[in-house]
């Protein structure tokens, strides 16, 4: 493999002409044919671990208290909205009896699929080798771990008498009754649980050699505490090394086997059932797909202020946001697929009660509305990514994926209440919407995972220093002759 | 960290003041570590160590360390939870609390397969985090390096080599003179206490 080295080194650039700087990287690298650098402007390893540690160790910029405050403020609406709930009754949201299930379930579904994109990036990518996925593999398994603490908040509020919810686990009660392990709902409790354990795991395993960086050169006493309790007293040694390695390799292989269960049993939340509309055995790639797309349009709404905001363009590079442009893509032709063979299958199935909720209720219903925006969204907006100059364009990328972030929301929001509000008998059909309490502890939680987005950026190192590091040029014992000493050593490889 | 630790002294600035637990060198690039470590591995040495900022692809060959054991506890953690999740499930589903759920067989062990599976996941998680724990010797309070000022930059930017006293090998001169030879710098005497 050839690396990326600049015919000459010039010295770093200043800030505001790094823009430009970082398209003649990209311009020369196209031109000679070779990869683009997963570190632009020949930055080394020590500035790595300076630029992302600065992020920490300089002072708090006022911009920050100011979204802290804001979003703590917002985060408190989920707060109120739950105590109104527990103490009143489930009776303050929308649900009624026909559609039994709706803007919870909708919310909890779309928090977990945002989850699922971060363990994309860090296990998947991993796996595969994907080592520009270094870059932003921290950034997205945060955003996987508060998403699914997000998401958790609605099993936990939902069930009613939310004191009885130890009835879910598998202990003993009063009553000697055991909960039924035959039941979807039982088995989203367990993936619920199993994956922010394992994204947690996987997250903190992860920080442990960058904890013990900041431990080495943080200058605030509490804080180097802090560091030195979480990275467990880490030195670095080769011999840590090869078991951390194989340890992350397993975590990486555990993550994806568990990516792929959690949301074949969310799905299977509907697809057990009888549902017009659920009942689909595509539901499992379905929300698969829908997932990773709606974490990668999340991913991309926290990357592209982040690197402005600290100056990262180097390490997360204009390379990452068209890497994730691309993914979007992907999951949105992978999706359009699924919303046409849906119709296809409802088509060719011949139960008139498909028939009816797809060709019927689902695009002239009442809900016609939420429908329409989910193709516009999902299937439509997404294709101006076939440009490269408009994925290349971090703002411009930023404005677009909002549409499909919104729309990943109306398609959970389609699923769930456009099927179940009109079923077999239509006697029993009615309508879903939603109540004050609905929207304000919805809106909550978005302020609840950006809070804890900015705590985190706050006092962990967002990117991953040690494997940033360890994909340099220099990072290689076999580095080409450019790379060490200004090119007066010889390169080769080891045999 | 501040001040110079009594336990830390450089070669040639006099003797070492207590029992000594290793000489430690420093190198400035992965490329310089690497060379080195293969010749400290062709002397012999067993009680000896790298220290890197990050992982270097083939340091653990050039070292000559074998094949991590991770691989085992994750194993043994998914077998545990798997067998464990099997006799939960089937011991309440079947004996102690016998449910007859849409007239489903007691025992359907394909409704229970996703319980398995991720009862197993999560055991073989956290074996896999336990095993590494266990074998990198984690956590740890203190370490004898700690009290060397340069070895901080051990997670920084410098790269080094320590070998240690309990060698069988182990000899203080010979140890000094192959650092200096593969181009070790900053040559360090560390101490522990008794």
């Amino acid at each position: 493999m050839r690396y990326f080295t600049p015919s000459t080194r010039p010295a770093p650039p200043r800030y505001d002409l790094l823009a430009k700087h970082e398209e003649e990287e990209i311009e020369r690298a196209h031109q000679e044919n070779i990869r683009e650098p997963y570190v632009t402007h020949n930055r080394d390893a020590v500035w790595v671990g300076d630029r992302i540690a600065s992020v920490i160790e300089n002072p708090t910029p006022l911009w920050w208290y100011i979204a802290v405050a804001i979003a703590g403020g917002v985060a408190s609406l989920t707060g109120l909205g739950i105590l109104y709930l527990i103490t009143t009754g489930v009776g303050v949201w929308g649900e009624n009896k026909s559609a039994n299930w709706a803007w919870d379930i909708t919310n909890f579904v779309f928090w977990i699929g945002i989850g699922h994109a971060g363990t994309m990036i860090a296990a998947i990518l991993y796996l595969t080798r994907q080592k520009w996925a270094s870059g932003i593999n921290r950034a997205a398994e945060a955003m996987t771990v508060f998403a699914v603490m997000c998401a958790g908040i609605y099993p936990g509020v939902h069930i009613g008498r939310v004191w009885f919810a130890w009835f879910l686990a598998p202990i003993p009660n009063g009553n000697a009754i055991w909960p039924n392990f035959r039941s979807p709902l039982l088995w989203d409790v367990f993936a619920v649980s199993t994956y922010l354990s394992v994204s947690i795991m996987f997250w903190y395993v992860g920080l442990i050699p960058d904890a013990a960086a900041m431990r080495d050169r943080i200058k605030n006493k509490i804080l180097k505490y802090f560091y030195a309790i979480l990275c467990l007293g880490w030195r670095g040694s080769a011999r840590q090394w090869v078991n951390y390695e194989f340890c992350y390799l397993m975590l990486a292989g555990i993550a994806t086997l568990l990516v792929i269960t959690t949301c074949t049993v969310v799905s299977s939340d509907f697809s057990t059932s009888v549902v017009p509309g659920w009942h689909g055995t595509i539901f499992l790639p379905y929300f698969g797909v829908g997932a990773i797309y709606g974490g990668f349009c999340m991913l991309i709404t926290l990357l592209v202020p982040l690197r402005e905001l600290y100056k990262l363009r180097d390490i997360i590079t204009l390379r990452h946001i068209d890497m994730c442009c691309r993914f979007v893509l992907l999951m949105a032709l992978l999706i359009s697929y699924i919303y046409l063979m849906e119709f296809f299958v409802a088509y060719v199935g011949g139960s008139p009660n498909e028939r009816f909720t797809f060709y019927q209720d689902r695009i002239f219903g009442p809900y016609a509305t939420t429908w329409y925006c989910m193709i516009l969204f999902n299937s439509v907006i997404p294709m101006l990514f076939w440009s490269k100059k408009i994925r290349r364009n971090p703002w411009l990328a930023f404005g677009i994926v909002i549409f499909p972030s919104i729309g990943m929301w109306l398609e959970r929001f389609v699923i769930i209440v456009s099927s179940v509000h009109r079923d077999f008998l239509p006697s029993s059909w009615g309508m879903f919407y939603p109540t004050y309490v609905d929207v304000l502890t919805f809106t909550g939680t978005l302020g609840v995972f950006f809070l804890m987005y900015l705590l985190f950026i706050r006092f962990l190192p967002m990117i991953a220093i040690a494997e940033v590091r360890s994909v340099l040029p220099e990072a290689s014992p076999h580095a080409p002759p450019t790379v060490i000493n200004n090119g007066t050593e010889p390169g080769g490889h080891h045999v | 960290m501040s001040e110079t630790s009594p336990l830390v002294c450089p070669v040639g600035s006099g003797p070492m003041p207590g029992k000594l637990y290793a000489v430690g060198a420093e190198f400035a690039n992965p490329k310089e570590l690497y060379a080195a470590a293969e010749k400290v591995r062709d002397r012999g040495y067993r009680w000896w160590d790298c220290y890197t900022p990050y992982y270097i692809h083939g340091l653990d060959k050039a070292m000559g360390l074998p094949k991590s054991w991770v691989g085992l506890f994750t194993f043994a953690g998914g077998l545990i939870g798997l067998t464990g999740g099997f006799l939960l499930i089937t011991v309440t589903s079947v004996y102690v609390y016998p449910h007859d759920t849409q007239g489903k067989p007691y025992f359907s062990l394909p409704a229970f397969v996703p319980i398995l599976d991720l009862l197993m996941i999560i055991l073989s998680a956290i074996m896999s985090i336990v095993g590494m724990a266990t074998l990198c010797m984690l956590p740890r309070l203190h370490h004898p390096l700690w009290e060397w000022d340069a070895f901080t930059r051990a997670t920084h930017d410098k790269f080094f080599i320590v070998i240690e006293a309990d060698d069988p090998n182990f000899n203080e001169k010979s140890v000094i003179d192959l650092l200096r030879e593969i181009g070790g710098t900053n040559l360090t005497l560390i101490g522990d206490e008794e």
